[in-house]
């Protein structure tokens, strides 16, 4: 039984990068990218995209998911999110998809995953 | 064997207690027979000489004697503390004590039922003992065969058929006050059980097996959903209805209420699976322990306006996010937001 846990940690998580994990929480909040969903009427739903840094052209970025995910899309900037900065909101459910997109290092942003949180169910 | 008994006749007690004890642990077969054979008497006359005069001083010194057992219950804040010192090194002399005890002030004392318990125990051991010797060689076989623990087991052929009783109800070999040797195998079921008994947790962290009632999901209508259960999870989990519902309507990404038996009206259609999920994360993020994964934590608003988890078990604390809402795009009519 004991073995078998620790295997576990041994897979689930490292303990270094949850140390990481934990000082970036207290100290750089704002880096974390959000990916949400909202639900619309029926079946349809909404995947906004908050926090994706500046560095990056967020217009340029939602072309290219526009085109990949074949969904339509808009970025929501300042006055409408409230201090949010740029949300893209993407129409439909592409959180998976999208958190490759950021992570994936040839096709995408290469992003580190650990600073990507998908919420939702 | 021969050049060991002295020394274990010689120091009183407690002193003889101890050197059982490590003749016992570390010890491979023939050692422990010596640490037995002070119990049992069985191979020598030797042994039986010394145990004789113990038997007399008690009984001379009776008052100590019934203090002995006293001693015993007023230690025995834990029950293992008991039972060593009794067990082990007093077996002897205890138990001569408590029968004169029993055939003298009968009732008097506290202790009746396990002291009626002891002489039973009593008078089977010693017409074991006298047994013993003959068949003792027969004994040793079987025992080498059986357990490699050759202290405990040497003993045990003479015990062996007296090795029962219930533990929690504290009768037979684990009475109060016995004071005969347990073998090892009924102690180390004894120590897991214990150890099960008093830290629930362990065993769920090692299975992850914490485990909350599923949700309940109802619908209502078309457009709202019942969640019915959430005080009951929410009273497992130990947390605030609020913060879960604030969590789960963060999580979720819409709004919602508290009808009138306390069930949670969520705004939207979500099914059971979902919120389960939802609630999943929740447990990782804000009830287990990250140190010692223990679910027995306490959530506490600390200093200024963080969150912290402390740990029940572990005693570790860390800080908690707060729930935040982040965006949430508009959806709906327009005419209803302008309003």
């Amino acid at each position: 039984m004991s073995g078998e846990t620790e295997i576990q940690n041994l897979k689930s998580r490292d303990p270094f990068a949850e140390a990481d994990e934990d000082s970036g929480q207290t100290t750089q909040t704002q880096e974390y990218i959000h990916i949400r969903i909202q639900q619309r009427n029926g079946r349809k739903t909404l995947t906004t995209v908050q926090g994706i840094p500046s560095k990056f052209d967020h217009k340029k970025i939602l072309k290219v998911i526009k085109k990949e995910f074949a969904c339509n899309g808009t970025i929501i900037s300042d006055t409408e999110s409230k201090g949010m900065g740029e949300v893209i909101q993407l129409q439909g459910d592409h959180r998976l998809k999208i958190k490759d997109f950021l992570v994936n290092e040839e096709t995408g942003l290469g992003l580190d995953e650990k600073t990507i949180k998908i919420h939702g169910f | 064997m021969s050049t060991e008994e002295p020394i274990q006749r010689r120091p009183s007690r407690k002193s003889v207690a101890f050197t059982e004890e490590k003749l016992v642990v570390d010890a491979d077969g023939s050692v422990t027979m010596i640490a037995t054979d002070n119990d049992d008497t069985k191979d020598t006359a030797m042994s039986h000489t010394p145990r004789t005069p113990p038997l007399s001083a008690a009984l001379g010194a009776f008052t100590d004697a019934s203090s002995a057992p006293a001693d015993g219950a007023a230690d025995g804040a834990a029950p293992a503390a008991d039972l060593n010192p009794d067990g082990l090194d007093l077996s002897l002399m205890k138990k001569k004590k408590k029968k004169v005890k029993k055939d003298d002030e009968e009732g008097a004392d506290g202790a009746a039922a396990a002291a009626g318990e002891e002489a039973i125990d009593l008078s089977m051991k010693k017409k074991k003992k006298k047994k013993a010797p003959k068949e003792e060689d027969e004994f040793a076989k079987k025992l080498e065969a059986l357990n490699l623990e050759g202290g405990e087991g040497a003993e045990a052929p003479a015990d062996e058929n007296v090795q029962d009783g219930d533990m929690d109800k504290g009768t037979g070999i684990w009475a109060h006050d016995e004071s005969r040797t347990i073998n090892y195998d009924p102690l180390l079921s004894r120590f897991f059980a214990l150890l099960a008994q008093k830290n629930p947790d362990h065993a769920s962290s090692g299975t992850r097996s914490y485990k909350i009632p599923p949700p309940q999901c109802l619908r209502e209508g078309n457009k709202k959903t019942i969640f019915a259960n959430l005080p009951e999870i929410c009273k497992r989990m130990k947390r605030a209805d609020e913060h879960v519902t604030a969590y789960l309507f963060a999580e979720l990404g819409t709004s919602g209420s508290v009808d009138g038996s306390r069930r949670l009206v969520i705004k939207g259609r979500f099914q059971q699976k979902q919120i389960e999920n939802v609630l999943r994360t929740y447990i990782i993020e804000y009830v287990t322990c990250k140190t010692c994964r223990s679910p027995n934590t306490e959530l506490s608003k600390g200093e200024n306006r963080l969150y912290f988890i402390t740990c029940n078990s572990c005693g570790s604390r860390r800080s908690v996010q707060a729930i935040k809402t982040g965006f949430s795009a508009q959806v709906g009519k327009r005419r209803k937001m302008k309003v």
